[in-house]
């Protein structure tokens, strides 16, 4: 069975069909791409898997349960965590704390014990330190701990930003334009993070781009979306040979 | 008969609020800035006219003009000396700033005229109208309240509409960097913004001390924040939101006033203002912004 | 590096624990050897009272991110409450410092129900929106308790918003709260000792609240909603939290001002947005978020109007101009471009200067 099946997924607003009839598969420990020009829908499509707008029809299922409708917290405590295109990070926080937000829901104590700093207090915030800090080494962020969130490099706020969804324990993560902003050193430094990330966490991950080296290089299959409707779906190699996935990318 | 006199009573205070908050709604609009000075602007004026008046024996007309002139020019020193500078800074910055506009403006009052109350004498000259055989008496003051309120919005509404410089404000108000590439000077018009907002605070003080003629420093704050109130209640932003907002609060206290509570129609008035936001969080008239993600 | 933030973040807050009890130390030592003018002795309480406003407020402002206009409401509602109660059990409960902290309690209670009631519907909205019915919050309380007799009799207590007479008292039943004259004779048990206790408990709270994972979630949706929801953070239970706590906190304000005064009533002046907007002040000036800034901001502006009394007159006009140049000094754009480069200036001149030599 799929880890993600969504199926008939349709969202306008104000009449203009944002994404219509969108359907997608993927399997565990898949590699997945979604692609297409500017303004397809790629980033609507996120925000319907992760709750943010609520989808008009269609059906998501994760991991064979019904997700469709939920809110956006009860979809990441469901195992969907999520980057955002333009990064939204905790900026005032630092690094480690950013992670630490991501942890939350994992590592548990109440608002009185905090307060009072009962001995569980100082358990499980070294407990979250340990994890924490584990996560930021996978990003090599483990010597900017303590920096303000802000204070980091574009592509390091990048990074971080991945770490804090893999910390939230996700079984389907999803990159928004990863890539967006950085140099080709850079980029080919996060394939190798993703495919690090895919093989020690075990994940699956779907990702906007428009970098097409990277997603030529990383992804197994495509789907390329234009203008909300699925244009073509299945192994990257073949889809990208797809004459009219060329025409949407190239013009007539 | 005691219900329409209150209900005209309350048209006629709901105008001067309406009034004010014109003021607050056009700077909100165009500023993106809660201008808490905006009451003391209207104390000011009302104490030009005092001067003018009272104190020089000159015709009430005069009296207007110079308040209008002294609180335009007011607005806009505040608006070059506070606020400008502190334009992109946070929101909460101005704020405060506006706050410490508000103390300065009232403790200069304090300086200029003494803490101890002044009759004001009514600027209106319009004598009483006398309905029903005398059971319903509706004051020259609230006659020319609610007809320079309604004068007031169409010209303000023809003037945003027609006038070059209305457009300029309502392109500022969409977008200040888009304004500015089409060739609008954005300092110009927030400060032009300023100087009608100012205007108009002069025109309700003294409609305000005409129909409540006790004047102290601190005159201008209850109505300023009452009529920011009916700004928020029709929507902020809204010239003809602002015009309903202050007329229904109007109406609200004073019926509150007579029929349930004198001690509590702040507190009702304030209660509706929660429970109309609570339903339509952009108030009556307001404009739902969506948050891009 | 984990143990140096730790490290850093506990010698920070012992210097605002320190800083507290240090200037409770000195003017403790000036209140013994008669060192101090009635009137100063007259503010202690009052500071006290500022500076838990002040942090509370900051709990609301700057950890959470959201602007409240309404403080005052609260405290009003921790005043008039824990007086009440006070009033009741005066001769039922022996001891008065037993029932000075029953009244604590009561006080912080009763402003934390209501920071619950007004902030389930309330914390729907955003920015401006929740200031102004954070704002009218305050009038509605301030106005309620202008409006309310109280009464009591062997039977219990009796309520009427009309006046005295309509309470129905029985012999020798006694009014509590007279309508606009409010509650008069409530036991004056606040003393600096039990004010700067008060704060270093309030202090104690917001500190290790904003060091846990309660303070992080907070955090985390002042500085992005969105991302906070996507990791799993239950807004509306991290946003009520706070606003509670910082309402409750605003209550134990009250109590001590309720038990400080004479006579207790409900003024523009106290419990008005004025005085609401005041501990904002407060909280900005000292640096939003910033916890110590908010105790140094308090004590500097309670007293500097008290230390330009000889200036009588001007002293406000000083006050306010003052505050407008401090905003424009610290938030216009054009001025911290400006700080920046002298203090680059400086420090390349430094540079130079030590390579020459």
């Amino acid at each position: 069975m799929a880890l993600l099946d969504v199926e008939n997924l349709s969202i306008s607003f104000g009449g203009l069909k944002a994404v219509n009839n969108f359907q997608i598969s993927i399997q565990k420990g898949e590699l997945y791409g979604l692609i297409g020009p500017n303004g397809a829908g790629k980033t609507t499509v996120f925000n319907l898997l992760t709750g943010v707008y609520k989808p008009d029809t269609g059906s998501i299922i994760l991991d064979g349960k019904n997700i469709t409708g939920k809110k956006t917290i009860e979809i990441n405590r469901d195992g969907m965590a999520r980057t955002f295109q333009n990064i939204r990070l905790f900026h005032n926080m630092t690094v480690l704390d950013n992670v630490k937000v991501g942890l939350h829901n994992h590592y548990s104590y109440s608002t009185l014990t905090g307060i009072f700093r009962l001995p569980k207090y100082y358990k499980v915030e070294k407990e979250m330190n340990e994890r924490a800090m584990e996560l930021l080494q996978v990003f090599d962020l483990q010597d900017e701990a303590n920096l303000l969130a802000s204070n980091l490099p574009y592509g390091k706020q990048r990074k971080l930003e991945i770490a804090r969804a893999l910390s939230t324990k996700p079984k389907l993560l999803l990159l928004d334009e990863p890539a967006a902003g950085m140099n080709p050193n850079e980029t080919a430094e996060l394939m190798d993070t993703i495919r690090f990330v895919r093989k020690n966490f075990d994940m699956t991950i779907l990702l906007i781009e428009h970098d097409m080296k990277l997603v030529s290089g990383i992804c197994e299959k495509l789907t390329v979306l234009n203008f909300g409707e699925v244009l073509a779906q299945g192994a990257t190699a073949e889809v990208l040979k797809n004459p009219q996935v060329i025409t949407a990318y190239l013009g007539e | 008969m005691s219900f329409v006199s209150y209900l005209i009573n309350g048209i006629s205070l709901g105008s001067v609020y309406a009034i004010i908050a014109l003021g607050y709604t056009m700077v909100y609009g165009i500023a993106k800035m809660l201008n808490f000075a905006h009451g003391d602007i209207i104390m000011m004026g009302a104490y030009v006219i005092f001067i003018v008046v009272s104190m020089m024996g000159m015709p009430a007309l005069v009296g207007v003009l110079a308040a209008i002139v002294v609180c335009t020019l007011l607005g806009v020193l505040i608006e070059r000396v506070a606020y400008k500078p502190l334009r992109g800074a946070s929101p909460l910055a101005v704020l405060i700033t506006a706050i410490g506009v508000s103390y300065l403006l009232q403790n200069v009052a304090l300086l200029l005229f003494g803490a101890n109350t002044k009759a004001f004498t009514s600027v209106v000259g319009v004598p009483a109208l006398r309905l029903a055989e005398g059971q319903l008496v509706i004051s020259g003051e609230t006659i020319v309240t609610i007809l320079s309120c309604i004068v007031i919005m169409i010209v303000l509404t023809t003037f945003i509409k027609k006038s070059k410089a209305g457009q300029a404000m309502l392109a500022v108000s969409e977008d200040k960097g888009a304004a500015t590439l089409m060739g609008i000077n954005v300092n110009k018009t927030i400060a032009l913004t300023f100087a009608i907002g100012s205007a108009l605070a002069a025109v309700a003080g003294a409609l305000l001390c005409s129909a409540y003629p006790s004047l102290t420093p601190y005159t201008g704050a209850m109505p300023g924040i009452k009529a920011f109130v009916a700004a928020v209640f029709g929507g902020i932003g809204s010239i003809p939101g602002a015009m309903i907002g202050g007329i229904l609060l109007g109406v609200i206290e004073n019926l509150s006033k007579a029929y349930i509570s004198s001690q509590l129609s702040d507190a009702i008035v304030f209660s509706v203002l929660i429970v109309v936001l609570l339903v339509k969080p952009t108030g009556i008239l307001g404009k739902k912004i969506n948050e891009k993600v | 590096m984990k143990t140096k933030a730790g490290n850093k973040n506990w010698g920070s807050n012992a210097i605002t624990y320190g800083m507290v009890i240090l200037a409770y130390a000195v003017m403790q030592a000036m209140v013994m050897s008669g060192n101090i003018s009635s009137l100063m002795k007259g503010l202690l309480v009052p500071l006290c009272m500022y500076v838990i406003l002040a942090v509370s407020l900051n709990l609301t402002v700057g950890i959470l991110g959201e602007l409240s206009l309404g403080h005052a409401g609260f405290m009003c509602v921790g005043a008039f409450s824990s007086a009440v109660f006070s009033k009741c059990m005066e001769g039922v409960i022996p001891n008065t410092m037993i029932s000075f902290l029953i009244a604590l309690v009561i006080g912080a209670l009763a402003a934390a129900i209501c920071g619950i009631l007004i902030g389930i519907p309330v914390l729907r909205l955003r920015g401006d929106y929740l200031a102004i019915v954070t704002l009218a919050f305050g009038e509605i309380i301030k106005n309620i308790m202008n409006a309310i007799y109280l009464g009591l009799d062997s039977k219990g207590l009796h309520f009427s918003l009309k006046n005295a007479a309509a309470l129905n008292l029985e012999e020798g039943g006694q009014v509590i709260i007279k309508g606009a004259q409010g509650i008069t004779g409530t036991p004056k048990v606040s003393s600096f000792t039990i004010g700067v206790v008060l704060v270093l408990l309030t202090l104690f709270i917001i500190i290790n609240l904003t060091n846990s994972r309660t303070g992080r979630a907070i955090m985390s949706i002042r500085d992005n909603r969105i991302a906070a929801e996507s990791v799993g953070i239950n807004i509306t239970k991290y946003k009520l939290l706070a606003f509670t706590v910082s309402a409750a906190l605003a209550g134990v304000a009250g109590v001590l001002y309720s038990h400080n005064v004479s006579s207790l009533t409900a003024l523009p002046k106290n419990f008005g947005y004025n005085m609401s907007i005041m501990i904002l002040v407060f909280v900005v000036l000292g640096g939003i978020g910033n916890i110590r800034g908010s105790v140094i901001a308090a004590v500097v502006l309670t007293l500097l109007p008290e230390l330009l009394r000889g200036l009588n007159n001007y002293r406000m006009l000083i006050y306010a101009i003052v505050l407008i140049a401090m905003m424009i000094f610290n938030s216009s754009p054009k001025a911290i471009a400006l700080r920046s480069q002298i203090a680059d200036n400086w420090k390349k001149k430094h540079s130079r200067e030590k390579k020459e030599a």
